[in-house]
């Protein structure tokens, strides 16, 4: 029983990273960049859902769709401003940009809310027991919802002609773009889904605990970005398992007291092993340099 | 008859259900200038990628004087004595165009220079960096880069870039030298310079030239031997003028 | 007479700058005239030069993104603090060079280790993937030194460590900088540094040249690690206690931004980056205290990102080309601008080592002639 509740308790928190590492793996297969920035869209939606439900007092789901415009817009703001000058530039500089742009985000909440934490409330979400088991709603509804989302985003990317134009230009932008397709405008839309699944995380998070701080995003995005890499970065599926993998290993070792300090040690050597073992991680697809 | 330098056996690669190449023979003579020719897709870069080690063959062998090379590493096969160019040219664009010679002339044993040597800046460093410089530029000279041996290699022009890239293979003392499309996006005053060259290298350098081609005059005007290939197997293969009067590659080339 | 003047004397400079400012700031020291917020600037800068400038070699020389340099020099830091401890016991007084010059090479070796064992993964993986394996190793390092029992490391309290006289560490500190920077600038302008930047440039041209890429990637982890070991005891030596905090994430990105702003492959840049982020750091923390400690971070992240975008945008080539500074020197001198004698990196020619590689899937397979297919190759 206590095994179950762990493996629960895991899948839940693996699919908030799942939400997460979906945000950077889109974002990596489409545009071919890490946006480190990621992380912290988690905590802008983060602080949305404090202004909106909290001091303004807005039903819990409406602020949750403000927060999700609000992180869709910020993910895009950050694309238009940061990134899109420069495509075509060295990637290296990309990667440091985006770096710069997650210092910059953490640095203006951190002026307009201070450092101390932010409580946010939502739900008084109670227990539910099955048999022995105590199970907390949390857990039961954000295992729902990402499997929903997660579902509806495959179908999205599989089935509809913007997911299909994100295919096609995730693997070859100048042809993709010579077959009539906007390029600009997938990526822009592949921010915009990214930060948004980026919000729900941040709801999830909050639902979970509700201190918020300008760090908020940060260890998560971290976590999730590695769940991503395990998984096989650019890979849908790949980062929905690698953020659930990640979950469960998280929740196994927070249980047992000798190694439960060691959590994050652990998690990230298995980042290492996997990545010599599998270079492209679980899921991902090899592609050799041309000769 | 002269002694062989390179040897191929029944050599072939797929990749996945796709076989690029397959049931390749081949035998070219000490300082013979061989020619590797056959339109688009025919697998002739990837022979080249295969006897410098870039992929594994999944069938066959290749010897280099005799001595097996097959599945070795870029860097053995290199110190062996197979250098090459390649198609898309892959210069070290950040550096000199001398310094770009220098890295090639790398592994020569006359150079050795330990890292020591190097962190503590003891004599030897410097003597192995002069003779290194003067070697580089003996190099550049045969191809005609001498000028321009200060200039960083991106600002060079296409043709001078494949020119260089020729003095870098060289520079490793190659026994074999694989020249893939030497001639690409030459105009026909570069490219009838480019031959002179190519023999000029030859008789200096007492080196093997095994050179991909698409231009016909180019290479029946350079080569002695060659071998045409579609669609990863041979289609004619010997001296030049016959191979190429062949009905099959007639067909293969012109169509019909 | 005629080999002095050979010698090019513009190389030299910076060790003349360099030794000129310990001398300068010695002469006060040892008078002990300094007042504490210099002694510590200096202390602190010179950790930070030596951090900056091995970076540099791996992000600048070899182009791969480290992200976890502070975990190098948390090694250093821990096993030079728990020497220090344990030899000043043993050893008794009188013998502090003796010591520090130990626990310098046992810090600097531990570290050196660790960089081996990084080294191993970067001759699988390369661009973005390294870079988070380098992350993730910080990380492990950290959290190990953090979470070990309290008797081996002090735990999150942070480890013991022997503080040195402040008026004389930053002279043995500037001394560490001058080694630092004479041995990496001479590992660079040697044919061994040739190879590392040719495997920068090009790696699949430099294993046809027959360069031993293996070799070059260990041995630049290597060196780099040991130097951020050596920065780690150097700040063990400032320090009363080291604290694990201190290593986390965000200092490897300010080392890194050290490199960025100097320019990547210019150790010179990054030296004179390091003491200007040093300096910043000091004098914004006394101007901007409590919630506008803020601004600081604020700051740097909108220089990186402006700078970045400057230096790198496909779109602003022509402004820059016609706007820059050796553009200008070079006018001056009457210098031909087609002519560069040095290695140095151009900042928007950077290598390209992060790979594109990857695509979205969901379910669709794609295959190029030229990707050779492991997994179908076996099931021939």
């Amino acid at each position: 029983m206590k095994l179950l509740e762990t493996l629960l308790n895991g899948l839940s928190s693996g699919s908030t990273y799942a939400m997460i590492a979906l945000g950077y793996t889109m974002v990596y297969g489409i545009a071919k960049m890490l946006n480190f920035a990621h992380g912290d869209v988690i905590m802008v939606g983060g602080y949305t859902l404090y202004v909106s439900a909290v001091m303004m007092g807005i039903h819990p789901l409406l602020a949750l769709l403000l927060a999700i415009i609000c992180c869709a817009v910020l993910g895009v703001t950050i694309e238009k401003l940061a990134y899109k000058p420069l495509r075509g530039a060295s990637p290296l500089a990309v990667l440091i940009t985006a770096i710069g742009m997650s210092y910059l985000l953490q640095s203006v909440a951190q002026m307009i809310f201070g450092s101390a934490d932010r409580m946010v409330r939502l739900f008084d979400l109670g227990r539910i027991t099955v048999g022995s088991m105590q199970i907390s709603t949390y857990t039961i509804i954000t295992l729902a919802c990402s499997a929903v989302i997660m579902a509806g985003l495959s179908l999205f990317v599989k089935y509809t002609r913007i997911g299909r134009a994100m295919i096609a230009v995730s693997e070859d932008k100048d042809a993709a773009q010579l077959m009539g397709i906007n390029v600009n405008f997938i990526i822009t839309i592949t921010f915009a889904i990214g930060s948004a699944l980026a919000a729900f995380a941040g709801f999830f998070m909050v639902l979970k605990s509700p201190p918020v701080n300008s760090t908020l995003g940060a260890m998560p995005g971290i976590k999730a970005f590695t769940a991503a890499v395990i998984g096989g970065i650019g890979s849908i599926p790949g980062a929905m398992l690698g953020g659930i993998l990640m979950g469960i290993v998280e929740s196994f070792a927070q249980t047992n007291p000798v190694i439960a300090p060691f959590t994050v040690a652990i998690e990230f050597s298995i980042l290492i092993v996997i990545l010599l073992v599998r270079p492209s991680g679980i899921l991902g697809k090899k592609r050799r340099e041309k000769v | 008859m002269a002694e062989t330098v390179l040897k191929i056996e029944n050599l072939g690669i797929s990749f996945g259900g796709l076989k690029a190449v397959q049931g390749l023979n081949m035998e070219i003579r000490e300082k013979e200038l061989y020619g590797l020719v056959g339109p688009n897709g025919a697998g002739k870069t990837t022979v080249f990628n295969m006897i410098t080690g870039v992929y594994k063959p999944t069938t066959g062998k290749f010897y280099l004087c005799g001595e097996d090379l097959t599945g070795k590493s870029q860097e053995t096969i290199n110190h062996k004595g197979i250098a090459r160019t390649f198609q898309n040219i892959r210069l070290f664009n950040n550096m000199t165009v001398v310094r770009n010679v220098m890295v090639g002339l790398h592994n020569q044993p006359e150079y050795k220079c330990g890292l020591f040597t190097s962190m503590l800046r003891l004599p030897r460093h410097f003597k192995v960096e002069k003779k290194m410089r003067e070697h580089a530029k003996q190099i550049l000279e045969v191809v005609g880069l001498l000028e321009e041996r200060n200039n960083l290699a991106c600002n060079l022009p296409y043709g001078k870039q494949r020119k260089l890239e020729i003095a870098r293979a060289l520079a490793t003392n190659p026994k074999l030298l694989c020249l893939d499309e030497p001639a690409a996006g030459m105009n026909p005053h570069e490219t009838q310079e480019l031959m002179d060259i190519i023999r000029l290298i030859r008789e200096k350098f007492n080196v093997t030239i095994l050179l991909i081609e698409h231009d016909m005059k180019f290479v029946s005007g350079l080569c002695d031997e060659i071998t045409v290939l579609n669609f990863g197997t041979v289609l004619a293969q010997g001296d030049t003028k016959t191979a190429l009067q062949d009905p099959e590659v007639v067909k293969a080339y012109i169509g019909g | 007479m005629s080999k002095l003047k050979n010698i090019k004397w513009k190389q030299y400079i910076v060790y003349l700058v360099l030794v000129a400012v310990a001398c300068y700031f010695g002469v006060f020291g040892l008078q002990q005239n300094l007042n504490r917020s210099t002694t510590i600037l200096l202390e602190k800068a010179a950790v930070a030069m030596i951090l900056a400038v091995s970076l540099n070699l791996v992000v600048g020389f070899l182009g791969e993104l480290s992200l976890g340099h502070a975990g190098f020099m948390c090694v250093g830091a821990y096993l030079g603090a728990k020497t220090a401890l344990a030899l000043t016991a043993a050893m008794g007084p009188g013998n502090e060079l003796l010591v520090l010059v130990i626990c310098l090479l046992v810090g600097g070796v531990a570290a050196a280790a660790c960089g081996v064992i990084i080294g191993l993964p970067a001759l699988r993986l390369r661009g973005d993937y390294l870079a988070i394996v380098t992350l993730a190793f910080g990380e492990i390092v950290r959290s190990l030194f953090e979470n070990l029992p309290d008797e081996m490391f002090g735990g999150s309290l942070g480890q013991q460590s022997v503080r040195y006289d402040r008026y004389q560490l930053f002279i043995i500190g500037f001394v560490l900088v001058i080694l630092t920077l004479a041995v990496l600038q001479n590992l660079i302008r040697s044919k061994h540094g040739r190879a590392v930047t040719s495997i920068r440039d090009s790696e699949i041209a430099a294993r046809a040249c027959g360069i031993n890429v293996t070799k070059y990637k260990l041995l630049v982890f290597t060196v780099s690690a040991f130097f951020a070991g050596i920065a780690g005891v150097l700040f063990s030596f400032t320090q009363n206690k080291v604290q694990p905090t201190t290593f986390d994430y965000n200092y490897s990105i300010e080392i890194l931004v050290m490199v960025v702003l100097g320019g990547m492959g210019s150790l010179n840049g990054s030296l004179i980056a390091a003491v200007l982020i040093t300096y910043l750091n000091e004098e914004l923390q006394i101007v901007l205290t409590g919630d506008l400690a803020v601004l600081r971070g604020l700051l740097y992240a909108l220089v990186m990102i402006l700078l970045i975008i400057y230096r790198n945008a496909p779109a602003l080539k022509g402004f820059r080309e016609k706007w820059n500074m050796k553009r200008f020197i070079d006018r001056m001198r009457k210098h031909d601008p087609a002519k560069i004698h040095d290695d140095e990196a151009k900042w928007d020619r950077v290598p390209t080592k992060i790979m594109v590689d990857e695509v979205l899937s969901v379910d669709i397979q794609t295959s190029s002639p030229y990707t050779p297919d492991k997994r179908k190759k076996e099931e021939d």
